[in-house]
Order: C-alpha cells, then sequence, then structure tokens
C-alpha cells in the first residue's frame, strides 16, 4: 500500500509538472502564435499612457523577450528554490515553492492564495456535506419508492437543480434571505471576519445551500440510477434470501456498491471547488480563490492565472489520490486485487 | 408561511423607503436643499442635508482602485475619493453642480500665481497642515510627490501631464536618480518650506488643473516604498488607512491630526467615523444592497446595471432614491482616415448623415442613457456651445438623401465596404455597431462587424495603427471621458495631431494643423473666457473636418440609498461627492 502511495505521489508531482508547462505555453506561447508580440504581452503591465519604449523595456524587465524555455525554466526554478523580483525600487524575495510574483498588484502569488484559501475550503467542505448528504439520501429514496410521488417530485427539483445557473439562484437567494428578510448577513461577508462559529456558518450557509442545490441534483440523479441498477443485481436477491433485513441489503449491500463511481466524482468536483468555487465566490463576492481566479483573468495578470491554474491542479490530483485510496475501504474487490 | 414571510418583508422593506428622508440640521454650500425623496434630488442641491457625524460609511466596488497611492492613479473615482486621505495643492470645491467646476486652493493658500508668460506657476503652502504621524507637510514633499510621479516604469497609472508640462531636462525621477537632494530636478523649487515653484517647458494657462492632481498630494520622501506605498498612504486628509486587505477591502478612520480650521474653502465634511470599501464585489449585488439599504455607495460612480436602471425607473417607490448624472463623457465613432475611402472627407460626411442618431441613442438605454451628441464636446465642459452641421436633432433617424449625395461626391455613388470594430465586451457598443451597420446599408455602404477585447483594444486593436490599416478597421466605435472638465481635458487627447502614438490612441484621425496652433493659443490664452471660446473653435473645425461621428452624451443613473445625508452631484467627478457624505445612524 505505501509502495502505492508514493508511486502515486511521484506520478502526481510529474504531472503538475506538465500542467504547469502547459498552462505556461497556453499563455505565454499561444498569444505570440495569434501574432502579439512580447511587447504586447507587456503592454498589460504599464500605464495606458506608456509609449512604445517604455512598453519595451517592461517586456525585457519582465523576461518576456527571453525564449519561453528560458522563461519556464525560470518559473521552475522559483518552485523549486525560490525567486527574487525587480521591482523597480525594492528587490522582492519570493520564498519556494514560489509561484511567481504580480507586477499589477506587487505581491508574490502563494501568500495570496494561501490567504484566500480558508474562505473557499469553508465553502467547499460546507457545500460538499450538504450535497453528498442531501444528493445521496435522495437518490437512494427516490430509486427505493421508484415512480411514487416522492421519486417524480425529487427528481424534478433535482433537474431544476442541474438547469438553473448559481448566478441566477444564489442573486434570488441574496434577494429574499438576505436584503427582504434580513435572515443572513448580505453579500460580501466574509467567513473569517466573524466573531463566532454560528456567524461563520451564517455567512456561508446561502452559498452552502446554492452551491450543494446544484451538486446535490447531480448525485441525487446519479445515486438513483446507481442504485436502481444496484438492486436489480444477484447478490441483492441473494442477499434478501439469506433473510437479511432490507435495512442491511439496502446500505450494507445496495449503497455501498453504488457509492463507488459517486466517490470518483465527488473527489474529482471536490477538488475542482478547491481550486476555486469561480461561479458561488463571484455571485456571493467570496474573497476566494474563485474571485482570485476571476480578477486575475480580467487583468490578464498571467503570474496569478497560472498561480491559480497550479494550485487548482494540486487539489484535483490530491482529492483523486484520496479517492483512489478510499475505493479500498468502500470495494473490498479493490483491496484484494 | 415563507410566502406570508417574503409578503412581510418586501411590504416592510417597502413602507421604509416610503418614510422618505429624514430632515437636515445644517447648512450645506450647495444652490438648495432637499430632505424630500425624490427623482433628481441630488442634482444641483443638497440632498439630506447634514452636519451630524458619525456613523460608518459603506462604499464598494464591482473591480479595483487602479492604484490608491496619489502618484498612480487615473480612474475619475479614485480623483473623487482620494480627497478623504489625501490633499492635493489645488482641488474641485465640493458644491453641487456646476459649483463643483470651481477649483479651490487645499495643500496651497491660493491659487496659482502664474508668470506673464504662463510658464511659471508659484504656491504657498498653508500653514498648519500635518500628516497623520504628526509631523508637518513641507513644500519639499510636494515636490518629491511630482518627482515620483513622473516615472512611469514604477508608478505606471496615473496620467503624464507632468512629463509633458515640466521643464524636466532630461530628469526620470527620485527612482532612478537617486540622489536624495533632488538637485536634478530643477523643474520644481522649494526656496523655504512653504513655497513651491513649478517651471514648465511650455505656456499652460489652465496649471492650477495640474495641481488638482492626485500626484502633489505630499509624500516625505523617508517614507515611501515605492509601488508598495499604495498599501499605506500617509495621510493628511480628514481619515487615514486602519486597514488594507489587497484586492478585498480597506478602512478609513478618522485622522486625529487633520484640522478643519486649515481646509476653509474646499467644503469637506468629514462626517462618518468610519469608510470601509469592500472591493471586488458583484455589481448586481452591489445593485441589490443598495436598494436594500445594505450599502451606501457603489464607488465606481458608473451608475447602476442597465437591468436595475429599468426596474428602478418604472417602479416610483425606487425612483424617488435615484439620480441622473451627466457625464462629461461621449460615445463617439472615428474614423480610420487612413482606411480608404474615409480619406476623402465626402465619405466620412456621408457616414454622417445616414447614421441613425436614434438608433445610436438606443444602444446605450435609450434617454435614461444619454442624450443625442450633435458635437465632440459635452455640455458640461465650461465654454461649450451647441454645434449641429449635420442636422442630427432635426433629422434623428438620419438623411438619406444628402448620404447618397455626399457619396457621390465622394465618387462612391453606389457605396463601399468597411469594417466597424467595438469592445466585445460592451453589449452597448455591439449595439451601437449593429446600428451602424443597419443604417449605413440603407446607402449602400456594406460594413462588417470586428469585436476586439476591451483591455487591448487600444494598445493592441483598434488603437494600434498598424492594426487598424492592416484590417481596414475604417469606423471604430469607442467612448471618451474628460480627465476633468475643461476643454484641455477633454479635447486633447483626442484632437491633437502630436498625441498620435503607435498604440494605444484615442486619436488617431484628426491631424490638422489648424486644429493644432488653437489647441496652443488656447494653453496659452490666461483669460478664462477667451480660452474657453477657443476650445468651442476647436470643436467646431473638427465637426467640419467630419473627424468623428459623435453618438451619445453619456448620462448615468445612481442610487440614493434613503440613510445618506449630504448627498449631491459633483459636476467635477460626475458622480456623488465622496468627501460630504454623510450617514443616519
Amino acid at each position: 500500500m505505501i509502495v502505492y502511495i508514493i508511486r502515486r505521489l511521484i506520478a502526481a508531482v510529474l504531472l503538475l509538472f506538465v500542467v504547469t508547462a502547459v498552462v505556461f505555453v497556453i499563455f505565454f506561447e499561444v498569444p505570440r502564435l495569434g501574432g502579439q508580440t512580447a511587447d504586447d504581452l507587456a503592454s498589460r503591465y504599464v500605464g495606458k499612457t506608456a509609449g512604445p519604449e517604455q512598453t519595451h523595456l517592461a517586456a525585457e524587465r519582465l523576461g518576456f523577450t527571453d525564449p519561453l524555455y528560458e522563461q519556464y525554466g525560470r518559473f521552475v526554478k522559483g518552485l523549486v528554490a525560490g525567486a527574487d523580483y525587480d521591482t523597480g525600487t525594492s528587490v522582492e524575495h519570493c520564498p519556494a515553492p514560489c509561484l511567481g510574483y504580480s507586477f499589477k498588484t506587487q505581491n508574490a502569488v502563494l501568500p495570496d492564495l494561501l490567504d484566500r484559501l480558508p474562505v473557499t475550503l469553508s465553502l467547499a467542505a460546507g457545500a460538499a456535506v450538504l450535497w453528498l448528504l442531501g444528493g445521496v439520501a435522495t437518490g437512494v429514496l427516490s430509486a427505493l419508492k421508484r415512480g411514487s410521488v416522492f421519486d417524480r417530485g425529487a427528481m424534478g427539483i433535482a433537474l431544476a437543480g442541474v438547469s438553473l445557473p448559481i448566478f441566477f439562484t444564489g442573486l434570488l437567494a441574496l434577494s429574499i434571505f438576505s436584503y427582504n428578510l434580513k435572515w443572513t448577513p448580505p453579500g460580501g461577508t466574509n467567513p473569517l471576519d466573524q466573531d463566532n462559529p454560528w456567524d461563520w456558518a451564517a455567512s456561508l450557509i446561502l452559498p452552502w445551500i446554492t452551491l450543494a442545490f446544484l451538486y446535490a441534483a447531480q448525485y441525487a440523479r446519479l445515486t438513483r440510477a446507481g442504485m436502481l441498477e444496484t438492486m436489480q443485481e444477484d447478490f441483492i436477491r441473494t442477499a434478501r434470501a439469506k433473510g437479511l433485513r432490507e435495512r442491511s441489503v439496502v446500505i450494507k449491500h445496495g449503497l455501498r456498491s453504488a457509492l463507488t463511481p459517486i466517490l470518483t466524482i465527488f473527489g474529482l468536483d471536490l477538488g475542482l471547488l478547491l481550486g476555486g468555487a469561480i461561479l458561488t465566490e463571484t455571485t456571493f463576492s467570496l474573497p476566494g480563490i474563485g474571485q482570485y481566479a476571476v480578477i486575475a483573468l480580467r487583468n490578464q495578470d498571467l503570474p496569478k492565472v497560472l498561480g491559480v491554474t497550479l494550485i487548482g491542479a494540486v487539489f484535483i490530483i490530491l482529492a483523486n489520490l484520496i479517492v483512489d485510496l478510499l475505493y479500498a475501504v468502500v470495494d473490498p474487490r479493490v483491496r484484494t486485487s | 408561511m415563507r410566502v406570508t414571510a417574503i409578503a412581510a418583508g418586501v411590504a416592510l422593506a417597502i413602507s421604509l423607503s416610503a418614510c422618505g428622508g429624514s430632515s437636515g440640521d445644517g447648512d450645506s454650500d450647495g444652490g438648495g436643499e432637499n430632505s424630500t425623496p425624490e427623482f433628481n434630488a441630488g442634482v444641483n442641491k443638497v440632498y439630506n442635508p447634514s452636519d451630524t457625524k458619525g456613523g460608518t460609511l459603506k462604499m464598494a466596488n464591482d473591480a479595483d482602485f487602479d492604484s490608491l497611492d496619489p502618484g498612480d492613479t487615473y480612474y475619475g473615482y479614485s480623483w473623487n475619493f482620494i480627497r478623504n486621505y489625501t490633499r492635493s495643492l489645488v482641488t474641485f470645491k465640493s458644491a453641487p453642480g456646476e459649483k463643483s467646476n470651481e477649483l479651490v486652493p487645499d495643500l496651497a493658500e491660493s491659487l496659482g500665481e502664474a508668470s506673464p508668460d504662463a510658464k511659471t506657476w508659484t504656491y504657498k503652502l498653508r500653514e498648519g497642515i500635518k500628516y497623520e504621524d504628526g509631523t508637518p507637510v513641507k513644500s519639499e514633499d510636494v515636490k518629491y510627490a511630482v518627482a515620483r510621479s513622473l516615472d512611469k516604469d514604477i508608478l505606471v497609472n496615473g496620467p503624464t501631464y507632468f512629463n509633458d508640462f515640466l521643464d524636466l531636462k532630461g530628469y526620470a525621477g527620485p527612482y532612478k536618480d537617486k540622489d536624495p537632494t533632488m538637485k536634478n530636478f530643477k523643474a520644481i523649487e522649494t526656496p523655504d518650506d512653504r513655497t513651491i515653484i513649478f517651471h514648465l517647458i511650455k505656456p499652460f494657462s489652465g496649471f492650477d488643473y495640474l495641481a488638482m492632481l492626485p500626484a502633489t498630494a505630499p509624500v516625505p520622501a523617508a517614507k515611501d516604498t515605492g509601488t508598495k506605498y499604495k498599501e499605506h498612504v500617509l495621510s493628511t486628509g480628514p481619515y487615514m488607512f486602519a486597514s488594507n486587505e489587497l484586492e478585498k477591502r480597506f478602512t478609513l478612520t478618522r485622522n486625529k491630526y487633520y484640522d478643519p480650521k486649515t481646509d476653509p474653502d474646499t467644503g469637506r465634511k468629514a462626517l462618518p467615523d468610519e469608510i470601509t470599501v469592500d472591493l471586488n464585489v458583484n455589481q448586481e449585488d452591489i445593485d441589490q444592497r443598495l436598494q436594500a439599504g445594505d450599502l451606501d455607495v457603489a464607488i465606481s460612480g458608473l451608475g447602476v446595471l442597465a437591468e436595475t436602471r429599468a426596474t428602478i425607473l418604472q417602479d416610483p417607490d425606487q425612483k424617488k432614491f435615484s439620480d441622473t448624472a451627466d457625464q462629461a463623457r461621449l460615445w463617439f465613432t472615428s474614423f480610420d482616415n487612413s482606411v480608404k475611402p474615409f480619406d476623402n472627407i465626402h465619405c466620412r460626411k456621408a457616414v454622417m448623415y445616414a447614421t441613425d442618431h436614434e438608433g445610436y441613442l438606443r444602444a446605450y438605454g435609450g434617454s435614461s442613457g444619454g442624450k443625442i451628441a450633435t458635437n465632440l464636446m459635452p455640455p458640461l465642459i465650461p465654454g461649450y456651445k451647441k454645434i449641429d452641421l449635420y442636422e442630427f436633432e432635426s433629422k434623428p433617424n438620419g438623411d438619406i438623401d444628402k448620404a447618397k449625395d455626399e457619396l457621390k461626391q465622394c465618387g462612391q455613388p453606389d457605396g463601399f465596404t468597411t469594417n466597424i470594430s467595438y469592445r466585445a465586451e460592451r453589449a452597448a457598443e455591439k449595439a451601437t455597431a449593429e446600428t451602424l451597420q443597419q443604417s449605413l446599408d440603407k446607402v449602400g455602404i456594406k460594413t462588417e462587424l470586428k469585436a476586439y477585447p476591451q483591455d487591448d483594444y487600444g494598445k493592441i486593436y483598434a488603437g494600434n495603427v498598424a492594426f487598424s490599416t492592416k484590417n481596414q478597421l475604417g469606423l471604430r466605435v469607442y467612448g471618451w471621458g474628460a480627465d476633468w472638465n475643461d476643454g484641455f481635458g477633454f479635447l486633447s487627447q483626442i484632437v491633437d495631431s502630436r498625441v498620435i502614438r503607435p498604440a494605444g490612441n484615442t486619436n488617431f484621425n484628426v491631424k490638422d494643423p489648424e486644429i493644432d496652433a488653437l489647441l496652443d493659443k488656447a494653453l496659452s490664452t490666461l483669460d478664462t473666457k477667451e480660452r474657453e471660446g477657443l476650445w468651442a473653435d476647436i470643436d467646431q473645425k473638427v465637426m467640419e473636418g467630419a473627424y468623428y461621428l459623435p453618438g451619445v452624451d453619456a448620462k448615468q443613473l445612481l442610487y440614493r440609498p434613503e440613510r445618506l445625508t449630504n448627498v449631491f452631484i459633483t459636476n467635477a467627478y460626475n458622480m456623488y461627492d465622496y468627501t460630504t457624505l454623510g450617514v443616519q445612524k
């Protein structure tokens, strides 16, 4: 098992380097293929009154005139050994692992991301609990009561959940619960600024529910389909024939088997969310990694975009690793193989 | 049960709104006062006047400031807001409507004293002005502040007026020329701790406008942290930074060393005890929070979203809490004269006549978004004169016959083909391009629409001479706002042929020596009325040359939450004045 984990970790590190290389090419080389010069890239880092000479000097200072492999080499070196950045008035040291330095906001990328991570973690963890419990429970009940009013109602709501975008449900929820009923804090409330756990939860309850509504809908439909298929299997009939209680049949045998694909998707979804719940954080103005990604893209701040992408990739790879390990717990067949 | 609760909440909100604003208890500087909530109650008069101090003024921004550093900012709302924590030599008077266009001394005792040739300007600092740490402000701090703002490699965002007008003799700022005595910076003299003398390379009759720029707010050299200075600007204004979380929020609290006795002319009120500014907040949420009374000001001053605007204007209970702010901003379409056949004035005139001006206005939201513009200068600019050479007002849907006649004179009786560029993210500009396409099609001018990203629109695409020529961008949908409400502030960057550069242009179509000469004449004319007449003459020349197709003189709809006091629109910034606002606790 330990060898397996080490092998997976090495593969994960290699995969991260591949991701950085691909992202680097996308943001630094593809624009050149589209006709943009190093000066064009640098024009995002100078004022609107800058002349061509000034822009070219900026391109040289930022290293955009160097060959791509040199730029990438500097980035990787920064990851491993740290880097120094000349701001023009001082030299800023960015310790390893240095994900880059923004010349727009004049600060290193990693501290920014770490500063915002707790908000994203708070959002993703709470929402994940809600959608996993709500979605799976609804899916199981729908499968067991197939064709009932509950089943039809739940699947109807699930369809709405899948169809309605967060920027609609989120704004609607804010309008009703924050601004009319005043039950919840307004948008933009930072959960980390709250004095106690209750206020922390209150500041997140709408984003949690809105986000969970979307995911729970998908999970309910997946669980229902999985359970319907599993409950028709021979081993379920055998379990019943052995006289096991229905509750045991459903939970220990049916659900356990149907959970494997759910777990796979859960890992991916959670990893993706930890890399930034872009729509939810934007709609509720939460200062997390997703909002950071939007700001970085809007300002075309390439080091920040690269940093967000990298941290997103880290979370997805880690989440998949954990899910792979959990397979062994959920499904004994994996253990034996 | 839930429906009942929601209905009760809505009813409560409406009933609270209907209570209206409370009566004021103090004087205002404006041309009238008003405590009754009604549409445009904050236009040309003070709404809800009050001298009551205390409370927290809550502001939010859908994006971020370009910089909080006074030497590195170019956004209008930033120049408005920055007066809360900095004081420049001169500033605009905080008063409603036209009175706000008046320049008044702030850090200085009086407006600048000009030499007869308008090339030397002298200011004297007031006594008793201190920084937030209690140290006194000296003239050399103003000199240093201007010097550091010259370095556009480091402080990239601010305007370049000081670079253009000061007699720098090659001086590039204190980050490059590290001599602490700044002996190589001879463009500014400080013979004593209170006197500051500017030496210009050419006459500039309106130099007080440059003394108004935030870059003249003092910065002590010892406290300058370069690109990091924006994280904590040393205050000279009524407020100072209590906290600053980059890209998230910042809070201002009272500066105990600000003495209102040293600030008799500007009209600052400094009423709230605290000002909070949330950054990067979703604009839809900002609109909702304003209407719910949870937020006091949308700091960008750009008004509510188009969909919110429609809702507010249709609901009398909401409309009475809103104001329409005229903007010193023109939405226009410019010609690239290097793209044939626009090198021929008659082909340009054909477009002027063929355009559906009502359609142009509809693209910007109809009458709530502005009014049909007939010439270049917006009405808010002092010296504005109405010029309607192409009968936009009497023929708001265009004049097909005259357009065809111009096409004949241009040698293109059957029309021609060209391209229209616009900023992809801007729905109004896309709608403008579409309405132009339809109206020009009626006279045989076939067009193809080209969308480009707004961030690179000027530098890489439509404002880049080589790109525009290569891609035959004959018509360019765009807009322009005045840096300040003055003919030079509005016109210089869009009609002076000498500002044309390879990229980042707003103007690359007006290359008229007569217009350049008129601009130079205006800059050396010290008499205000005469100078304003020259701006109008330039406007006339530009319209005669058919260099620009004026579209819409812009307006915005601002929302004025019930608990705000001392609310009025300042024409100087075309939004609420941010130094006078207070809140009911």
